[in-house]
């Protein structure tokens, strides 16, 4: 009944009589397996463990790339190869070994090079030495955790500050401007997303006539199907413009916006999951409060949902996941300025949008490229972790009706 | 589970005992989901209206070389082809992939062991994986480690990369390891849906398990199957963010023509005609008339698999 792969996480259903598929697996294999299907059933096997492989594969391949920044092995500064300079004079007593390493040749191109070639590049490093930008910022390096984590006073600022800025002359990399972005956006999206979901998955599941409900749950669900880069391009031409109509805020594009956007998506991710939730409470809960004497509303607000609040956490935990690492709205509908502010009507930029905008400029295995990647490995991180969080709480859910606990 | 009796005495319950706060939150809960159904039907009207106007066969088929703004001259058609073929190269990869897995969790593995455990965790984490993850993902392993690997075996000493760039088998591989989650849950509930007995009685004549499944289990669960990619295309043509980086290309002025060619993109043409047009009033209507397309190939597509799971379910419970 989902369109998405999140919201089947809650188990799948189990029809009438399920019970006995566990007797099914421990059934007598029938006729014993023929050597030639014995290796089709462990090739069955093999392909299954596709999906942990891909997981692994992800992580190994994106934080391959992020690797240097982790490890602290990258130099953006821009005068450190320049920091020893040879004066040409010297070219003659500089061991052969030194004098390669200090011009960053291999062997065999050392090697093939005669003298004067050597000396030409000598005079060429010297010559970029003063062509370095003569900023003191110029010899740092912005790689450096205490730079991508804390605020700097770059020179022209009066205080310091946290600046994203890769493609200047200086390449700043202070990621808390974007983890404000995205943090602002998906807060906006939850507060939005969540009270509507929550409220639709008691009402389709619990108040609603049994024939109402058959096609409320897909018509809500049909929302999954909007495929986010048209969320984000009515986002960017209808909506934008007919909220600053409404509320009146300067800059036409902000994390309103994107926020509200964003809820757009993550409702019918909220919705499914709450609502396979409160289903999944057995009928004889709220028909034992409905015998007491109790209206529906109360035996859904007072039974149900306390029963199915580790699913309703699960959803929310989710739809958190599913906000912070959606990509094409907030690249269309936020602004992508990287302003840090408490207001959610200033534009803001968020992790994912940063990646999507800038990946296809940089250099490949350069510094901005790493950066990038590395922001990849902690939406990775993040999303790994909510949904681990989300898992979780399924689980509960499932104890708690299943009586283990 | 409950017999409709006792739901319908529930409903009696309701009208018998008016108690105003239960009143209102009933009201309130009901706004809320009347609320989501109204942006869902403002989104879709406001699309149509704006959209419709502006197909035209020229506009569905013809091509786009010329002035890809304008709006007497542009045409989806390369765009429709592009994405079409990437959503089905992706279908050829992860269907037997995602089939398999379903088959294994269902049929083959033991509910509580840690494989099973684990695949599942495997597989609800695959789903929760930020789209643009697995853009940087096709990038780092399909372009640059397996593309790259292939450029020094076999075109040693060519200055251009043949497999290590951007390209229509890339983004489909990409795609195709995004939807896996979709296949393999769609898969399994249908498999979970098939009545018990039906490979009892298989194995009680005799079969072999591997022969249930083939011959009995799969056949019936086909419907399912069918589900599980028709989901798996509609997320998949709709997303941009995975191929931004491994195979949608800005502008081409012809179709690709092999597996290592990039492609034009409708999800992604959306994305250039909303934020790169030099003057957005002009092209308006390529802009809707674009959305409706991505929209309708969507949307059908949702639509149909919600239908054939419907039927499904209401013929196996009378199976059952």
């Amino acid at each position: 009944m989902q369109s998405d792969g999140a919201p089947a996480r809650l188990m799948p259903k189990t029809p009438p009589g399920a019970r006995r598929s566990v007797g099914w697996m421990g059934l007598a294999r029938g006729h014993r397996a023929k050597p030639g299907e014995w290796l089709v059933e462990k090739a069955i096997l093999l392909v299954s463990f596709t999906a942990i492989l891909m997981i692994f594969l992800i992580f190994l391949f994106v934080g391959r790339e992020a690797w240097p920044i982790f490890a602290g092995t990258m130099n953006s500064s821009l005068a450190r190869e320049f920091q020893d300079i040879i004066p040409v004079e010297d070219m003659a007593r500089t061991p052969a070994e030194r004098l390669r390493q200090y011009l960053g040749l291999t062997r065999e191109q050392f090697a093939a090079m005669d003298h004067e070639t050597k000396r030409d590049l000598m005079q060429l490093r010297i010559e970029a030495r003063e062509q370095a930008p003569d900023d003191k910022d110029a010899l740092i390096n912005t790689t450096e955790w205490r730079y991508i984590l804390g605020p700097y006073q770059w020179t022209g600022y009066d205080k310091p500050e946290y600046i994203w800025q890769p493609v200047s002359q200086i390449h700043k990399y202070n990621i808390v401007p974007l983890l404000v972005g995205s943090l602002k956006a998906t807060a906006m999206a939850l507060l939005f997303a969540v009270p509507l979901a929550i409220g639709a998955a008691i009402y389709v599941s619990q108040l609603a006539s049994p024939r109402t409900r058959e096609w409320l749950k897909p018509a809500v669900e049909l929302l999954a199907g909007v495929p986010s880069v048209v969320m984000g391009f009515f986002a960017l031409i209808v909506l934008a413009s007919l909220l600053q109509a409404v509320f009146g805020y300067a800059s036409r594009l902000n994390a309103f916006v994107a926020g509200i956007a964003l809820g757009l998506a993550v409702i019918p991710v909220v919705f499914s999951i709450a609502e396979d939730a409160l289903t999944s409470v057995p009928r004889s809960f709220s028909e034992a409060a409905l015998a007491l004497g109790s209206t529906r509303w109360q035996a859904a607000w007072q039974i149900v949902l306390p029963a199915a609040l580790p699913g309703v956490f699960a959803a929310v935990v989710l739809g958190f996941g599913r906000a912070i690492g959606e990509t094409m709205i907030v690249l269309m509908a936020s602004g992508n300025a990287t302003i840090i502010s408490w207001s959610l009507f200033d534009s803001v930029r968020t992790l994912t949008a940063t990646i999507a905008a800038e990946l296809a400029e940089t250099v490949v295995g350069g510094h901005h490229y790493r950066m990038l990647f590395m922001l990849g490995v902690l939406l990775f991180a993040v999303t790994f972790l909510s949904n681990l969080a989300g898992d979780i709480f399924i689980h509960r859910l499932k104890a708690r009706l299943e009586g283990r606990r | 589970m409950s017999t409709p009796r006792l739901t319908q005495a529930g409903a009696r319950f309701r009208t018998g005992h008016f108690e105003p706060v239960s009143f209102f939150c009933t009201g309130l809960t009901g706004a809320a989901t009347l609320l989501i159904l109204a942006m869902l039907a403002l989104i879709l009207v406001n699309i149509a209206w704006h959209g419709a106007g502006g197909l035209s066969p020229r506009f569905m088929f013809g091509s786009a070389d010329r002035d890809m703004f304008d709006v007497n001259k542009a045409g989806v058609g390369p765009m429709i082809l592009g994405t079409a073929a990437r959503v089905i190269l992706m279908t050829i990869f992860v269907i037997p992939v995602g089939v398999t897995t379903a088959i294994y969790l269902t049929e083959y593995a033991q509910a509580g062991a840690l494989t099973t455990r684990v695949i599942r965790a495997a597989v609800n984490n695959l789903a929760g994986v930020p789209s643009i993850v697995f853009g940087l993902f096709g990038l780092g392993f399909f372009i640059s480690a397996i593309g790259g690997t292939l450029d020094n075996l076999l075109y040693a000493g060519n200055p251009q990369p043949v497999w290590g760039k951007p390209a229509l088998i890339w983004a489909s591989m990409t795609l195709a390891v995004m939807t896996l989650p979709v296949v393999i849950v769609a898969t399994e509930e249908s498999l979970r849906a098939i009545p018990v007995g039906l490979r009892e009685a298989s194995l009680a004549l005799g079969a072999t398990k591997l022969q249930t499944v083939l011959r009995i289990v799969l056949p019936q669960a086909l419907p399912g199957i069918l589900t599980g990619g028709i989901l798996a295309v509609s997320r998949a043509a709709g997303e941009v963010a995975p191929i931004l980086f491994t195979g949608a290309a800005y502008y081409m002025a012809s179709l690709p023509r092999s597996l290592t060619d990039q492609f034009m993109d409708l999800a992604y043409h959306v994305f250039v005609l909303s934020t790169q047009s030099p003057d957005i009033e002009k092209s308006r209507p390529i802009l809707y008339g674009t959305v409706v397309v991505l929209l309708l190939l969507t949307f059908a597509l949702n639509l149909v698999a919600i239908l054939i799971r419907a039927r499904v379910r209401r013929s196996l419970r009378q199976l059952g």
